[in-house]
């Protein structure tokens, strides 16, 4: 069994975020760390390679800029086989689309029987990733995973929707984003976190990829940033640090806006 | 004249107030525009009688895909019929409002078309003969005014951004067209459903809830958020995250792709606060958020925010509500 991995670098969530005035890009040269939910990815893969499918190779793809090596690394301890780094300049700014393009032309090198990603990352958290790759690869596609099943050549999946709970099998090879309560990652242990530099590592450019750069980064965006506004917000937040009194505090609080009686 | 196509979801019948929130806003952006806008709807065994009401929301005509592929709420079958109602139509924009179908069919389609797609757009503004979106970003800090350079954009909306009204009682003439489903579209099927079964009392009705997140730990951390709303005399609501873990049932949830509650206090104890969750609870009327991480997302959007072990603060609260009766 071949599994991909696609993994996003992100801002530290602990930072303020914050998107630039002048080229209405998020400022991303702050602290980065591999996005949460892509953990939950990574995590099932491992668990179909210690479970059903002892031979699996799990294999981490992420277009990031060259920096992002960090983050690759910490996927891979978390136990990815290799990695498939796109770097190239040409890819910055690229939207939705010009990232998915990028995705599926590194993916289509090889032949991948399952292709998981988070449910969304967790600066744009846009949540459709999965969509875009699976038509440009041209194989179905199963969102929101809460659990994966594989058995002869097929992956069933229980997923939320709106009514209840939907019971999904796809043929492989097929595109899978997982939610963020499939499972609980687990934290690699420092071996493996020792081990990760010395997994291979193969960092390729667009062209390399095939890829013609106006389809893709700033210059073939589908999209445009033309001005950024402030929304009105909710008004004044009390945040206070509990230090044993903080429910008589809000209760006190409540009380005073007659929430409660 | 290229116009503006809404995708239309059919849910449990009908065809859902979110969508027809989105087509409404749509009649407006397509007027100041100059362009019609028009209903694509896909299903299986759809009663065009009652489509033609989606004339009394703006559509000028409603297209419709009935066929057994696009019954179950699998969004590739979906995309096909949107790429053939696009061969026909050489729409300029597509809408659709947010739902686990929609957000998945207008991706694949946007990639189909080469087309730009904005997701979680909050408003939708005419400028300069083109539709400019407003597209709320970082825990709502920004709002990004997001436009289209491909030949043909595609807005997903956030849920609950556009209410719908009870329309004009018109009615739109029905067409039906015949999609050409890909391959790789019938590789994927719905196997097994599971209603989603209200146990409890209606959250959507009450005047407080206590929602509870993955910082419970464990199922059984839901004892304390029981605790706690019966001595508010109050529900539980809960994130997709422990529902889809089994924690607590689906009913309770709150969120974009649970209920929508506008309680006068909503209490959220070990909930980070993601843009999916704030969309069901955001209009509650005071908002507080019990977390141990200072930097969650949850605390821009409270009213009163404790940084702290809900564990600790929890059933403090409790004691002090019941004390005073
Ligand atoms: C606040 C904000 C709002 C944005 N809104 C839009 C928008 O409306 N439309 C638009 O076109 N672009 C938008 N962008 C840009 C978009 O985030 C980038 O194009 C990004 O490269 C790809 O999309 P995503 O991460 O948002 O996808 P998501 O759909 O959120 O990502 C889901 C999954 O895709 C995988 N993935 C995502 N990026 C990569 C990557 N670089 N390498 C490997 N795997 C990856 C991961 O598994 C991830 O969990 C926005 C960016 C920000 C910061
Ligand atoms: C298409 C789509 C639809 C979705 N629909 C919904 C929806 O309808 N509803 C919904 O809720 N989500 C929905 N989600 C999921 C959403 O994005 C989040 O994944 C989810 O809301 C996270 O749930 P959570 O806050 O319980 O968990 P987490 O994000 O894991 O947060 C847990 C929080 O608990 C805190 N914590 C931990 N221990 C303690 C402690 N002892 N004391 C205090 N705090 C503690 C942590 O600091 C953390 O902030 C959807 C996602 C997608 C992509």
């Amino acid at each position: 069994m071949r599994i991909a991995i696609c993994v996003k670098e992100v801002p530290d969530p602990t930072a303020v975020k914050r998107i630039d005035d002048g080229s209405h890009r998020l400022v991303r040269s702050g602290e980065n760390t591999l996005n949460p939910y892509d953990r939950h990815a990574i995590e099932a893969a491992v668990q179909i390679k210690e479970g059903p499918a002892p031979d699996t190779e799990i294999t981490i793809v992420t277009m990031a800029p060259e920096s992002a090596g960090r983050s690759v690394d910490r996927a891979l301890a978390q136990g990815g086989d290799r990695s498939v780094h796109i770097a190239d300049e040409a890819a910055a700014g690229s939207d939705l689309l010009g990232t998915a393009r990028i995705l599926a032309a590194a993916l289509k090198r090889e032949l991948f029987d399952l292709i998981l990603l988070g449910q969304q990352a967790a600066d744009s958290e846009c949540y459709v990733m999965a969509g875009l790759v699976a038509e440009l690869l041209e194989v179905p596609c199963i969102t929101q995973a809460a659990s994966i099943e594989l058995a002869d050549g097929s992956v069933t999946v229980k997923r939320q929707v709106e009514t209840g709970y939907d019971t999904v099998k796809a043929q492989l090879p097929c595109v899978v984003s997982v939610s963020d309560a499939i499972n609980d990652p687990r934290y690699p242990p420092l071996p493996a976190i020792m081990g990760a530099k010395r997994k291979p590592h193969e960092v390729v450019t667009l062209a390399e990829l095939g890829i013609d750069a106006s389809t893709v980064g700033a210059a073939g965006a589908a999209t445009s940033v033309g001005g950024l506004s402030k929304p009105a917000g909710r008004g004044d937040t009390i945040v206070l640090e509990d230090d044993g009194t903080a429910a008589e505090q809000l209760l006190a609080f409540l009380v005073e806006k007659k929430v409660v009686a | 004249m290229a116009g503006i196509a809404v995708l239309c979801e059919v849910q449990g019948g009908d065809v859902s107030r979110g969508s027809i929130g989105v087509l409404e806003e749509a009649g407006r952006s397509g007027a100041a525009l100059g362009v019609p806008v028009e209903a694509i709807v896909c299903g299986s065994g759809l009663d065009d009688a009652k489509l033609a009401a989606l004339g009394g929301f703006g559509a000028s005509t409603v297209r419709v895909a009935d066929d057994a592929l696009l019954a179950s709420g699998i969004a590739q079958p979906v995309v096909d019929a949107c790429a053939t109602a696009q061969e026909a139509g050489g729409y300029r924009y597509w809408m659709a409002a947010a739902s686990i179908m929609t957000a998945d069919a207008m991706a694949g389609l946007a990639a189909r078309l080469g087309a730009g797609i904005v997701i979680d757009a909050v408003e939708l503004h005419a400028e300069g003969g083109a539709l400019v979106t407003r597209r709320s970003g970082l825990g709502d800090s920004v709002l990004a005014h997001c436009g289209f350079v491909s030949a043909v954009g595609v807005v997903v909306t956030r849920a609950n951004a556009f209410a719908a009204t009870d329309g004009n009682g018109g009615t739109a003439p029905v067409e039906r067209f015949a999609p050409s489903f890909r391959a790789w579209s019938q590789a994927v099927a719905l196997v097994g459903h599971e209603d989603a079964v209200e146990t409890g009392p209606d959250i959507s009705a009450a005047d407080v809830l206590v929602a509870g997140g993955r910082g419970l730990g464990e199922a059984s951390g839901f004892g304390q958020i029981e605790e706690l709303a019966t001595a508010f005399g109050g529900a539980v609501a809960a994130t997709r995250a422990v529902v889809d873990a089994g924690w607590y049932p689906y009913s309770a949830q709150v969120g974009q792709t649970g209920k929508t509650v506008t309680p006068n206090l909503y209490v959220a104890c070990g909930i980070s606060g993601a843009i999916q969750h704030k969309v069901g609870m955001q209009g509650s009327g005071t908002i507080v958020a019990i977390n141990k991480d200072k930097n969650a997302p949850i605390f821009d959007y409270a009213d009163f925010g404790i940084v702290g072990d809900l564990n600790a603060v929890v059933p403090q609260l409790t004691a002090l509500v019941k004390a005073r009766g």
